[in-house]
């Protein structure tokens, strides 16, 4: 009889070549005895706050409550970790497994680019040898990203095949695990992909909520009344809601990218659009035809650029524990404006998608609420690219 | 018994894929046909998926080229309905877990069926997982076909234990494609094959010459080649049926001279 692992309600499990199944078992087996290895966790936590600089700030942005006129605003800072964004959490955690599992190279794969540079950025540290797929697309849109992960030390291949864009990037870094294995850690990004990978990044980047639950009760004496963060795979998001899920009064609200609108197909809103299927290793939501093939996905944000949603969020989908709104390229592009005005925080293109909600909720609650945004990367990588999408040609 | 097993009634098997609708089915059809007629003991249907993770280069072009080619999972059964009026081997459905989930498990395995369908091949639904589609095949007797690979270590003999129809040995690491070298230990692989099942075991992955597949059918039940014939149809198009029938005729001496 064969046994399933890794299950959220129906969602999970572990769909990958028979060639990965001896890797992601040994990967699991290091990881469950890591997890509560107290050496590793004094080492990660040492990385986390001399190296990445956590814990990040939640931050009372006291001109945007007052702007919007309804609840109050925190913005969890995880734009200020090092290299710019919430995927340090968990490359590090990643890495440092990995390198305790005497493996000495990473691949990883990368939608907008911030992935990438953390992996790379964990690499150099940890004297790791890298390797990033990027969907070509993604090359050219986030064109200073790759020199990043050049100047860092690892290779950048850019992916070709299919959209050319992050969901072609996970197609292909896969490919490339089943290449070469013995030597080799595949640092998924998200928390999605074959068990371990959802339970081992959520974990990794649980530390966002881990934080802000005890700096809200410190400032606020109370837990927040919304978390709201933004869902590509949905790292950042399952990071803010984790240690929230059991109290049952603070509503976690996922805001998915729906680019043109959710009623195009010009969307990669999934746990709106989609419906429940099997790729890249999990059962959950993805944008497909009625065959089961993969739809092409669009969204100005190369981060929220995918066409599924890891199964722990399809799994609180279900039980309707967290709600999933869409958010509109033009809609994210006003907030990425509005907030850079406002409260001097250039926020990356993903983040804002979350802002953007934030900025339509704020207002219908009682200036007695408390809303937590997660700021999951800054902007200056999306500079060019709302600068085009306003018409305007700079040069990056 | 499985229908498969007679395609290992021939002496050693050569077992040719072919992508559904690349670039059309009417060719799809002819090549068939062509590999019957030169000799293919079973053939390896595929049915084309937008994101093939298993595939390398030759045969992602010809998921792409089939898709764009407008085909779709009812028209494959509808051609394979047509082709088993004349077509009497084993034939097998190689595709993704999304392709048959998104049909329906138990829809899905009722047209194999119906259509003459006898096994299916689904790279990403490792043995953890086949229950997924367990159930239902075994109701439309339809074997599912295990892989084992060169890292599947102590996994051989458990997925050995459970196979059906045929198990698929997968020769090398990485994705579908050529290979000057195939490296991997098969004939360990095979010992623990034998020592746990009398199904059948045939060696795929890397294999597109005569000398590789006689060396590979020798240490094991047969050869499966894929990238070398999508290659053939790539290059002649509507005309490779008699290029893909002169390569199968080739392929099938050489195992058949083992």
């Amino acid at each position: 009889m064969s046994q399933s692992k890794g299950r959220f309600g129906v969602h999970g499990g572990q769909y990958i070549p028979e060639t990965l199944m001896n890797a992601i078992n040994e990967l699991e087996k290091a990881y469950n005895h890591y997890k509560d290895d107290p050496e590793f966790n004094r080492e990660l936590t040492q990385l986390f706050n001399e190296y990445a600089g956590r814990p990040s700030l939640l931050y009372y942005a006291e001109k945007l409550t007052k702007e919007l006129g309804g609840a109050k605003i925190y913005l969890k800072r995880e734009d200020l970790n090092h290299t710019g964004s919430h995927k340090i959490n968990n490359v590090l955690g990643q890495a440092l497994l990995a390198k305790k599992m005497g493996k000495t190279r990473l691949i990883a794969e990368t939608g907008a680019g911030q992935h990438g540079v953390a992996t790379a950025t964990a690499a150099a540290l940890l004297g790791m040898e890298c390797v990033v797929f990027m969907g070509e697309e993604d090359t050219k849109r986030q064109a200073l990203n790759v020199y990043r992960m050049k100047l860092l030390g690892s290779e950048v291949i850019p992916v070709t095949t299919g959209t050319a864009t992050l969901k072609d990037a996970v197609s292909e870094a896969m490919r490339e695990w089943t290449k070469r294995i013995s030597d080799t850690h595949y640092c998924l990004g998200s928390v999605m992909g074959p068990h371990p990978f959802p339970t081992i990044v959520r974990d990794f980047q649980a530390v966002i909520s881990r934080e802000s639950r005890q700096q809200i009760l410190d400032k606020e004496g109370r837990l927040p009344d919304a978390v709201i963060a933004c869902v590509g795979g949905g790292s950042n998001a399952i990071g803010s809601f984790y240690h929230y899920i059991p109290d049952e009064n603070v509503r976690l609200i996922g805001c998915e990218a729906a680019g043109r609108g959710i009623d195009t197909f010009e969307t990669a809103a999934t746990v709106n659009t989609g419906k429940i299927g099997i790729f890249h290793g999990m059962k959950s939501y993805f944008c497909q035809d009625e065959y089961g093939q993969i739809a092409p996905v669009y969204s100005i944000s190369a981060g929220l650029d995918y066409p599924g949603v890891g199964p722990e969020h399809a799994y609180l989908h279900d039980i309707g524990r967290a709600e999933y709104v869409p958010v509109t390229d033009d809609e994210a592009v006003n907030a990425f404006e509005y907030l850079s005005r406002v409260e001097g925080i250039i926020p990356a293109i993903e983040s804002a998608h979350a802002v953007a909600y934030a900025m339509k909720l704020a207002p219908t609650m009682d200036k007695d609420k408390i809303i937590i945004i997660t700021i999951s990367g800054r902007g200056d990588k999306d500079c060019a690219a709302i600068a085009r999408y306003r018409g305007e040609d700079i040069y990056e | 018994m499985s229908n498969i097993r007679k395609a290992f009634e021939n002496g050693k098997a050569f077992i040719p894929f072919i992508t559904c609708g690349d670039p059309d089915l009417e060719t799809t059809a002819k090549v068939v046909r062509a590999a019957a007629d030169a000799g293919a003991d079973l053939i390896e249907l595929g049915i084309p998926f937008s994101d093939p993770t298993a595939e390398g280069p030759v045969i992602q072009g010809a998921n792409i080229r089939a898709l764009a080619g407008g085909v779709t999972t009812d028209k494959i059964f509808d051609f394979v309905t047509e082709l088993r009026r004349d077509v009497k081997i084993p034939l097998v459905f190689m595709t993704y877990a999304n392709v048959v989930f998104s049909y329906g498990g138990e829809r899905f395995m009722s047209r194999c069926k119906e259509s003459g369908i006898d096994g299916i091949i689904l790279p990403d639904l490792p043995y953890e997982e086949k229950d997924e589609f367990s159930d239902v095949s075994k109701k439309y007797g339809i074997d599912m076909i295990s892989l084992i690979a060169p890292t599947s270590e102590d996994r051989a003999a458990m997925i050995a234990k459970d196979a059906e129809g045929f198990i698929y040995i997968v020769s090398s690491l990485g994705v579908t494609g050529v290979r000057s070298e195939i490296n991997t230990d098969i004939s360990r692989i095979v010992k623990v094959i034998r020592e746990n099942t009398d199904v059948p075991c045939a060696v795929g992955f890397g294999i597109s010459e005569p000398r590789q597949a006689q060396k590979m059918a020798g240490i094991s039940d047969g050869a499966i080649v894929g990238s070398a014939i999508i290659k053939i149809i790539e290059q002649y198009g509507k005309d490779s049926p008699y290029y893909v029938g002169e390569y199968v005729r080739l392929m099938k001496e050489a195992v058949s001279g083992v």
